[in-house]
């Protein structure tokens, strides 16, 4: 591997690691080699450093609008808030919509409105902590701005990202918005209860989603129902306490 | 359309070097931009038109290397070009790839005119 970019082994195709050097002394060309993203992933990770250094499970949200991530949400911290200390941070466009229905669970919330934008960035989710305080060993649920492409591409300094499709979407979702799917930990499919009423493959959605991300998590549940939230909870018991064994070690 | 965010992290970086070295405009900036990433070239370039007005590549020619995709299959070793992050290995079918190139996504190098 090359040691000063990272960049593959055989098929590495040679290029130069020089610093900067003058040409005939009219221009100057400085060798930079930063990630375009770089300044995201820097808050990122001191975001990722505090949930450590606090305890915090935090999971980041993410698929196209109206898959239930809200509703995912209403119910898990309704069934679960004696459990666990949750906090929330809505992503949305406009409104405060969805933190009003997260407020209305008795859950601390906050909102951000990221106006003409299609994403959360870490540096927002920096400031929205500094507002929030969440507590030592809560878990924090990041509902990002519903879109399945851009917010791929944003590192939040999350745990876990978990990717949220329906079955009143497409089974081949994964495979046209593979980006989101590969970055993702787990995959909830929701909505299972409306299963017999649509035209939707189950096993070729899930097959799919293991094509693009053979190490994805899968969860099928449906809120309205209520069928398979115990496997969503039990993975949520389990991150936690696997989460906080890391962090004490 | 996160492109214009991608697009004002380039001028960032490039604004930053700038004010280290002390000039004030770059001729041309060299980008690598992975096959795999999640950057639509067209919202990119209407991005970049907007994103570098007034800054120091307000008029640098920007060259972008695109990087061919490679993975090494973890199951049977072998290496390969791919499409899709859902391309199976032509060797032995298996998903489980260690993609090798493809992601990357970074500024390479400025020139700056004295």
């Amino acid at each position: 591997m090359c040691g000063v970019c990272g960049c593959g082994t055989e098929s590495h195709e040679h290029h130069e690691h020089g610093h900067t050097h003058n040409h005939s002394g009219s221009k100057k060309i400085i060798e930079v080699e930063k990630d375009i993203l770089y300044e995201n992933n820097l808050l990122a990770e001191r975001n990722r450093g505090y949930f450590n250094a606090k305890n915090i499970l935090c999971l980041n949200l993410v698929s196209s609008p109206g898959s239930g991530k809200t509703t995912l949400l209403e119910r898990t911290l309704t069934d679960l808030k004696d459990k666990y200390p949750f906090v929330v941070i809505e992503g949305d466009q406009q409104t405060t919509n969805d933190a009003d229905r997260i407020h209305a669970t008795g859950t601390k919330v906050t909102q951000i409105n990221t106006g003409k934008g299609c994403h959360l960035d870490a540096h927002m989710i920096l400031h929205a902590l500094q507002g929030l305080k969440p507590a030592e060993n809560s878990i924090l649920f990041i509902e990002n701005v519903g879109n399945l492409v851009c917010p791929a591409m944003f590192d939040l300094g999350e745990g876990e990202r978990v990717v949220v499709m329906s079955v009143t979407e497409g089974d081949d979702k994964p495979l046209k918005y593979p980006d989101m799917f590969h970055t993702s930990h787990l995959c909830i499919i929701n909505k299972t209860d409306l299963l017999p009423y649509v035209k939707f493959d189950l096993d070729k959605a899930i097959e799919n989603a293991k094509k693009v991300n053979p190490n994805l998590e899968i969860i099928t549940l449906s809120c309205t129902s209520g069928e398979g939230m115990t496997k969503w909870y039990d993975w949520l018991k389990e991150k936690s306490y696997a989460y906080n064994e890391a962090v004490m070690s | 359309m996160h492109e214009l965010s991608l697009v004002m992290g380039i001028v960032d970086i490039a604004e930053k070097e700038a004010t280290k070295a002390g000039l004030t405009k770059v001729e041309e900036i060299e980008v690598d931009i992975g096959k795999l990433t999640t950057v639509e070239m067209g919202a990119f370039d209407f991005a970049w038109k907007q994103g570098v007005r007034d800054s120091v590549l307000a008029d640098a020619v920007i060259k972008i290397n695109r990087i061919d995709a490679k993975a090494k299959c973890l199951e049977c070793s072998a290496q390969f070009e791919l499409q899709q992050f859902f391309d199976a290995c032509p060797q032995c079918g298996s998903h489980f790839l260690d993609i090798i190139n493809g992601r990357e996504f970074r500024v390479k190098t400025l020139t700056f005119a004295d």
